[in-house]
């Protein structure tokens, strides 16, 4: 990190600039990172596939005829056709289009048509190589049937890399139960990934943009709150208490306050407790594209997919538990409301993140200000703090060396 | 009938373009139901939904919020409907379908492509003789959202 860097300011060229777009797909997309790459359940059994994302770089999940998953680019190693075009599916083997090359479902090579030529002519040379010319397979780790890839085989192993600070609030939403997709949601957000990445690590939005949570008591500025990160400041997660719907004196603060309203529908508040503990809201990251939400009775994993310094994808995984009865399920659906591209939450956050980008763009010298809670880079036990956006970039700058 | 059915969805086109939502309100019956799904969702019979109203109450619900509570950037809507096809036999509730595109023009951008996919409508008449949604569920081939769906499709 340069000498004269400041944890409480980042510079807007962060989010603009192209080479460090580019600089960011080799070392953090392309480092000793995991990406989260999908659920275990998205391909049950031997053959089936999905095709998904690191950094920019399309790849393909697939489980094997002995349970392994494996992951490899969807790019054919003759001259680079897409081999898989399809969102997901199930194959026996894959076979190019363009030149039939069959590779089986580790990625190995296994058939090149005319390699010994036609009637006696042409073909590969003799020394060409099937096992060495086969799908450069990333590594893969999975806890939990979370699905994680990455490009470096240096990379530390997956319990390390999530590390003691994180690991139970990552067990608390996906070791209780076997899980099942309800379905997924997409949106294409044209903002850089980090302001999707620093939205939700950014408690002190949440009562003063979120109209709709204060409105309706889903959620307030004095409720129990923690920002915690593990000991690289790469990972975070925001954690809350819904309490009693009492007044309170910083409902004056905010500005978009409604008072009196009453949803006609109250089912959206049919939410109960059902995770050990206080807490009925954890937000985690996890670097470097991770979201896992759980907002009340609504869980996703929600997939940060960079596509240009001003673009990014959202997928969302929404899920629940083999356990769930016919009434959880609803609830699960119905609280759905709350989140994805036409949430009543996060609604919020992908316009404004689209404001940011599109001022950022048309102003786009200097720097952001995260001085909220201090200029440190401490766990805090409330919400007006900005800690988790400044360990964020601390870390950030350690690996940009900028 | 076909022409009141005609003029049905024509209004529901109307009333979201305008921004009238009690309009938009008042053309489904008290219990219907309104639901926006992906066809990627839909067809491989996943049932998350990206909006689901489970009553007109959970409807006003949503139109409240869309006035008071969301932040979002300013926007104009034009709906653009198909041809409206009776896929029931017999008389009422009957099924009714349309495709439909809705273009979104934003301040300082062109005009684009905001959806596109089609309604699959339970139409009844009601004790006044109106016709009006039972139930409708609109399934967009649009998965990939562009930033965000605010107003009703």
């Amino acid at each position: 990190m340069k000498v004269e860097a400041r944890l409480d300011r980042v510079p807007l060229r962060f989010y603009t600039d192209p080479d460090i777009y580019r600089q960011e797909q080799e070392r953090i997309f392309g480092g000793p990172s995991w990406s989260y790459v999908g659920l275990g359940v998205e391909v049950p059994e031997a053959g089936d596939f999905k095709v998904t994302w690191v950094g920019d770089r399309q790849v393909v999940l697939v489980r094997d005829d002995e349970g392994d998953l494996w992951v490899w680019p969807n790019r054919c190693a003759h001259r680079g056709t897409a081999l898989c075009r399809e969102p997901f599916g199930h194959a026996e083997e894959f076979v190019c289009p363009y030149h039939q090359w069959v590779y089986d479902l580790r990625g190995t090579l296994i058939g090149v048509p005319f390699r010994r030529g036609v009637k006696g002519q042409g073909g590969m040379p003799e020394d060409f190589c099937m096992e060495a010319n086969g799908l450069p397979s990333l590594a893969v780790a999975e806890r939990n049937g979370v699905v994680f890839a990455s490009v470096d085989d240096d990379a530390p192993n997956l319990t390390e890399y999530l590390g003691d600070a994180m690991l139970p609030y990552f067990d608390r939403v996906f070791g209780k139960d076997g899980l099942v997709v309800l379905g997924y949601e997409r949106q294409r957000i044209p903002a850089n990934w980090k302001l999707l990445f620093e939205n939700i690590k950014d408690p002190y939005h949440a009562t003063l943009l979120h109209v709709f949570l204060v409105t309706f008591g889903l959620f307030r500025a004095d409720q129990p709150s923690e920002t915690r990160m593990d000991s690289t400041g790469r990972h975070s997660v925001l954690v809350s208490r819904r309490g009693e719907q009492a007044e309170a004196e910083t409902v004056g603060e905010m500005r978009s306050f409604r008072d009196g309203f009453r949803l006609y529908d109250q089912r959206l508040l049919d939410i109960v407790r059902e995770f050990p503990g206080e807490a009925t809201v954890v937000m985690q990251t996890l670097w470097p594209n991770l979201i896992v939400q759980q907002q009340s009775n609504t869980l996703a994993t929600r997939q940060i997919i960079p596509r240009a310094p001003g673009v990014s994808d959202l997928v969302w995984t929404f899920f629940g538990y083999v356990g769930d009865d016919d009434e959880m399920r609803m609830r699960r659906l119905r609280q759905a409301n709350l989140m994805g591209p036409g949430g009543f939450v996060s609604i919020d956050d992908s316009e404004v993140m689209r404001l940011a980008q599109q001022a950022i763009e048309a102003n786009p010298d200097g720097e952001a200000l995260v001085e909220m809670g201090g200029r440190d880079t401490a766990d805090a036990e409330h919400m007006a703090t900005e800690a988790a956006i400044r360990a964020f970039y601390r870390y950030y700058r350690e690996v940009m060396g900028l | 009938m076909r022409v009141e059915l005609v003029d049905l969805y024509a209004e529901y086109a109307s009333a979201l373009d305008d921004g009238r939502l009690d309009d938009w309100l008042g053309l489904f019956t008290e219990e219907a139901s309104y639901r926006i799904v992906s066809r990627e969702n839909w067809e491989r019979g996943l049932p998350l939904m990206t909006v689901w109203c489970e009553s007109r109450a959970a409807m006003q619900d949503r139109a409240r919020a869309i006035r008071e509570t969301q932040m979002y950037a300013t926007r104009w809507l034009r709906h653009l409907l198909g041809p409206v096809r009776v896929t029931s036999s017999g008389s009422f509730p009957i099924d009714v379908e349309a495709p439909y595109a809705v273009f979104e023009t934003l301040p300082d951008e062109h005009t684009r492509v905001m959806s596109v996919g089609r309604y699959a409508d339970r139409v009844v008449r009601d004790a006044e003789g109106t016709l009006r949604f039972a139930d409708k569920v609109c399934v967009y081939d649009s998965v990939l959202i562009p930033t965000s769906l605010v107003y009703p499709l």
